[in-house]
This record gives C-alpha cells, sequence and structure tokens, in this order.
C-alpha cells in the first residue's frame, strides 16, 4: 500500500469516502510516523495515540454508513495554545505545568465536529512568543529541511514551529496554529508549507491561550493551499464566548481555491522592498508577480508609508497586552508552584521559575509601558500608529487593489542556536517585519511556498487581503502553488 | 528614554517574576535594547489621529446580566496545585 502520510488532506479525505482505506489505517500510519520521526524533530510535546485510534474508529462507523463531517478521518495535530479536554495544555511553558483543562477550545471543537482526529499536541514558542521555536520549554523544533550535503539543524520558524515541522513532515494531515506577529506564515515559509491568518474575529478565540488578545487569530498549517482552506472553513465561525468574535457566514473557501486571479489587481507595496533584502528574495518576488500576471492578473506599484513604524508599535502592543494577559499564572489557580515566605514571594518565586527569559523580557517591558507616566508616550502612541497602518491599507484597497503580494520572511531558515540572532532580541524581531503589519491591522494574511534560496531551502511569498476576503487569497496563493513545479517536499533524513 | 538597574527591579516587583541581582545588567542591556528599537516612533507625526481601540470596527457584543454558567468548584479548583473542599490554599495574607 502507498504510504497513507504521504496524501494531500483532500486526497485522504477522498480516499476515505471512496473506502480505499479506513480512517483507522489512516490515524495508524500517523502514529507509526510520529512516532519514528518524533524524537529527532520534537514537533509533538504530548501525543494522544488512544484517543486518535477512539476518534478513527467512531469516523469509521460514519464512514460506513455513508455519513460523516467535512473532515471525517483526518489526523490532525495541534497547537499546544488551544486548550484540549484532559489533554496536555501547557503553551510549551513551565508554568503550566501538569495543566490538563476542563474544557475544548471552540476551534478544536469545530474540528471534531467536522470529523477529524486528534494526534497530539505541538511544540511552540513558549506563549507563542518568538520566532525559531527556541524559547518553547520542550526544545526547539528541529526543520525537516537542511541544506543539501549538511546535517546542520535549521529552525522550523516561530512561534507554530511544531506545527509547521509536522506538516512539512507528514506527520499529521494538517495543523491547527495560531499568528500573533507571524506565527503561522514564518513558519510556514521556512519549511515549505502553506500558512493562513485569517481576520481578526474570523475564528473565535475562546479557549486559546491569550498573548496578545488584539492581534491574535487562529489559523491552519497545511501541505497545499487547498488543504489551508479545507481546514479553514472547519476552524472558522461565529461563537458568542469570543466578544470579538464576527457574526459573518463562514464561505466554502475550498470553493474558491481554483477561481485564478483574471481581472485582479495586485498591490506592490515599495516600502517592503528593504535595504540590503536578498537578491534571491528580490527575485522570488519579481517572479511571484510575473505568474500572478500571467494568469491575467493586473501588477501595480503602490504605498504603505507607514510600513516601517508596524515592528515597532508591536513590540509596544503585544508586550502590554501580554503582560496583562499573563498576570493569571501566579503560582495558585493552574500549573506550577514555588512555595514562598507568603504570597508576594510565592508569586514572585513562582513566575521566576515557571516563565522562561523572553516572556520574561516581554512581560516586564509591557509592564513598563503601561506603568504609570509612560502609558501616553508608549501605549498610546503605538495605538496611534497602528491606526495609520490601517489606514495605509484602506486607502490602497479603496483605491481599486484586490490583494497585495510582499516576500514572506527576509530571509529562509537560519541554524539552531545561531549566535548573532540570540545575543540580539531585536535582530529575532525583524524576522517578522513583513508579517506583522497584517496583525497591525486586522487583515488576512496567507503564506505560500514559492520557491528556493541558492542553498535549496525553501523560500515563501505572502498575499495580504482585505478584511474577510480570505477567497481571493486561497485563489492568488493556488496560482503561484501551481506555477512553481515543486512540491516543496523535504529528503527525508529523520 | 532608557531604564536604570533601580527601574529594572522595580518593573520585576510590578510583574511579580523575582529578579536576581546578577540578572539586573542583563535584563537591563535587552529592555533598553527594545526600547531603542521601539524609539523610532518618535518620528510619526500622529496629531489629529485616534488611538486604536478595536480593529475591526464593530462595538463589543453585549449580553444579559445573567447567570449562563458555573456550579461545578470542583471542576475549577481541578488544575490548582493546593485545595481544600474546593478553595484555592495561600500563604496566611492577613495576620
Amino acid at each position: 500500500m502507498t504510504d497513507l502520510t504521504k496524501l494531500s488532506l483532500a486526497a485522504a479525505r477522498k480516499g476515505l469516502t471512496d473506502k480505499s482505506f479506513t480512517a483507522t489505517e489512516l490515524t495508524d500510519a500517523y502514529i507509526g510516523a510520529i512516532e519514528a520521526a518524533n524524537p529527532k524533530l520534537n514537533a509533538y510535546v504530548a501525543t494522544t495515540p488512544e484517543q486518535a485510534r477512539d476518534m478513527a474508529r467512531a469516523s469509521d462507523e460514519k464512514l460506513a454508513r455513508g455519513q460523516g463531517g467535512p473532515l471525517e478521518g483526518i489526523p490532525l495535530g495541534v497547537k499546544d495554545l488551544f486548550a484540549t479536554k484532559g489533554v496536555h495544555t501547557q503553551a510549551a511553558s513551565h508554568i503550566l505545568d501538569g495543566f490538563k483543562p476542563e474544557y475544548e477550545s471552540t476551534v478544536t471543537a469545530n474540528l471534531w465536529r467536522d470529523g477529524a482526529v486528534m494526534l497530539g499536541k505541538l511544540n511552540m514558542d513558549e506563549f507563542a512568543m518568538g520566532s525559531s521555536n527556541e524559547t518553547s520549554y520542550y526544545g526547539p523544533v528541529v526543520n525537516p529541511h537542511r541544506v543539501e550535503g549538511s546535517d546542520a539543524k535549521l529552525v522550523a520558524g516561530g512561534s507554530s514551529g511544531g506545527s509547521a515541522a509536522a506538516v512539512a513532515a507528514w506527520l499529521c494531515a494538517g495543523a491547527t496554529a495560531t499568528d500573533t506577529g507571524g506565527s503561522i506564515r514564518q513558519p510556514a515559509a521556512f519549511t515549505g508549507t502553506v500558512g493562513m491568518k485569517p481576520t481578526y474575529g474570523r475564528a473565535s478565540r475562546w479557549g486559546t491561550v491569550a498573548y496578545a488578545s488584539s492581534l491574535d487569530q487562529a489559523g491552519p498549517l497545511a501541505r497545499t493551499v487547498e488543504d489551508a482552506a479545507l481546514l479553514m472553513t472547519s476552524m472558522s465561525g461565529f461563537d458568542p464566548k469570543d466578544s470579538t468574535s464576527v457574526d459573518l457566514p463562514v464561505p466554502d473557501f475550498a470553493a474558491a481555491v481554483e477561481r485564478g486571479v483574471k481581472g485582479l489587481t495586485i498591490g506592490v507595496p515599495r516600502e517592503y522592498r528593504m535595504e540590503g533584502m536578498p537578491q534571491e528574495i528580490e527575485a522570488l518576488w519579481q517572479q511571484g508577480l510575473e505568474w500572478l500576471k500571467a494568469e491575467g492578473a493586473t501588477v501595480k506599484d503602490i504605498s504603505l508609508p507607514h510600513t516601517k513604524y508596524a515592528l515597532p508599535a508591536y513590540y509596544v502592543v503585544s508586550p502590554a497586552e501580554a503582560s496583562s494577559n499573563l498576570a493569571r499564572y501566579d503560582g495558585v489557580k493552574y500549573g506550577l508552584r514555588v512555595s514562598g515566605k507568603d504570597i508576594t514571594d510565592l508569586y514572585e518565586l513562582t513566575r521566576a521559575a515557571g516563565f522562561g527569559r523572553e516572556v520574561k523580557r516581554r512581560i516586564m517591558i509591557g509592564t513598563y509601558v503601561l506603568s504609570a507616566g509612560y502609558f501616553d508616550a508608549y501605549y498610546v502612541k503605538a495605538q496611534k500608529v497602528r491606526t495609520l497602518i490601517k489606514k495605509d491599507f484602506e486607502e490602497v484597497f479603496s483605491a481599486g487593489v484586490d490583494a497585495i503580494l510582499t516576500p514572506a520572511t527576509p530571509s529562509a531558515a537560519f541554524a539552531i542556536g545561531d549566535e548573532a540572532l540570540a545575543a540580539d532580541p531585536v535582530a529575532m524581531y525583524l524576522n517578522d517585519v513583513f508579517t506583522v503589519t497584517v496583525n497591525m491591522a486586522g487583515l488576512p494574511g496567507i503564506a505560500v511556498p514559492a520557491g528556493r534560496d541558492g542553498q535549496g531551502l525553501p523560500l515563501g511569498l505572502q498575499l495580504i487581503g482585505k478584511p474577510f476576503d480570505e477567497e481571493t487569497l486561497f485563489a492568488a496563493a493556488r496560482v503561484i502553488e501551481k506555477s512553481t513545479g515543486d512540491d516543496f517536499a523535504p529528503t527525508r533524513w529523520w | 528614554m532608557s531604564v536604570d538597574a533601580a527601574t529594572v527591579k522595580r518593573i520585576g516587583r510590578l510583574a511579580r517574576i523575582r529578579i536576581e541581582e546578577e540578572e539586573v545588567a542583563g535584563y537591563q542591556s535587552e529592555l533598553n535594547a527594545i526600547l531603542g528599537f521601539v524609539e523610532q516612533l518618535a518620528e510619526v507625526n500622529v496629531e489629529g489621529v485616534e488611538a486604536m481601540t478595536s480593529v475591526m470596527p464593530m462595538q463589543l457584543r453585549r449580553r444579559d446580566d445573567l447567570v449562563t454558567d458555573g456550579g461545578y468548584p470542583e471542576q475549577i479548583v481541578k488544575n490548582a496545585p493546593l485545595t481544600e473542599d474546593n478553595f484555592f490554599m495561600v500563604p496566611k495574607v492577613v495576620e
């Protein structure tokens, strides 16, 4: 029999409904692949094989009766940020030691409602704070891609590094992820996978561990554009339990995938042509534009003048929100507790032992910018800049642009333990320079693999869309996917 | 703006994170690197610009002020490190 894990999610769906194989067989194939690969890749922080087999058996019963949801029997991985009832949910942090929620996040509940099977919980940067998955309490994820002829370990990106690596290495048919400043799209670009961050409000945040609430959105990581669209449809939807969830009908995103780009206007923002940008990124960008033009799109130069201020504004807004959201981890209600001589001592010792360095740094920045005397100068100023960033996009869209094409990242995946990046937190933050604007404006963005760098590592392009127009992004990303003539599969070494 | 050692310790206390004496210098330089990066925002003219409060143009929904959930204290304390009779246990707060 062919290796069932190599099938796309769409092909697996077809195989299940055609009864070419069972959900149990498909699930067992993935469980076997995880057992063999995870010691090398570190993509999963917890596996749930028994639960997976139970869910697969239930799917098989439905499929045998000709029933079942849109994802019936499809094995998925879940980022450790999503609450899964009775199952390891720690945001890859020590401070949530042993936490097993009594409830299920809305996004994962939607997936199980539609028939999906849970394989386990995926590694990530601690509390989704990072761009290399190196801040995880469970250690870094190893990218399934590496430079040909080298055994140097590369990062899978972050914060959804486990999700991206598991999808790329055939350890799940698709995965949930979250994106606050680029945490779906940057790991997608580093692993040759497709990642969609939907419009803010499209997917419920209820039951997802909060990092920066005004920026956080859940979305899928998948091996193809169509697979990402299938997952996005199931993950989305109005949820009265999330006050920022938007009450709009969810389109059948997969139906938009083959729609093409004929007649669309694609914007090319001049501010994304950064000084010192590698020539291969510039070439990739031009190639992407040529592909879209060849399919009937018009390309237009545009300006988004406040682009360079998005990242500094993000490093005010996101730590501020994080310092408030993470105040709940106190050693009393759940997770780690370090005893102290009084209650303040208990809080301080628990939080010192439970949070990693990057998380502490961000909580402290957030505490500082919200403290008396600094609030207006930092936080209010950053929120005003955010208004200007959003206005830049609104003006471009109202002038007839349908979507915007940019590079996804300034480089391909870098080495685990890169010393220059470890020494300078700001250098690491620059990884998100092309993606963070999208979160600041609440817009949808998709990263799609589009080429390779000089060493053969995957590179991604990003498409940015109008609010709630994810469909155009899926259609345009599909044109790029078809044009590359490359499936971006890693060469198996693990 | 930059932070000195005393400010680092004060932020640590406000954030309820114990900062040991030997850690202060490290945090000080990291925080100043980030604040230095953020300093660019000073270049932006924001006169007459409203601060963003909601990224999507929407009002927060309201619901009726009714109890719609609850009644399961044992689930609430299930993950707590120390409990007694469905109460969270903490060191003595009031003498």
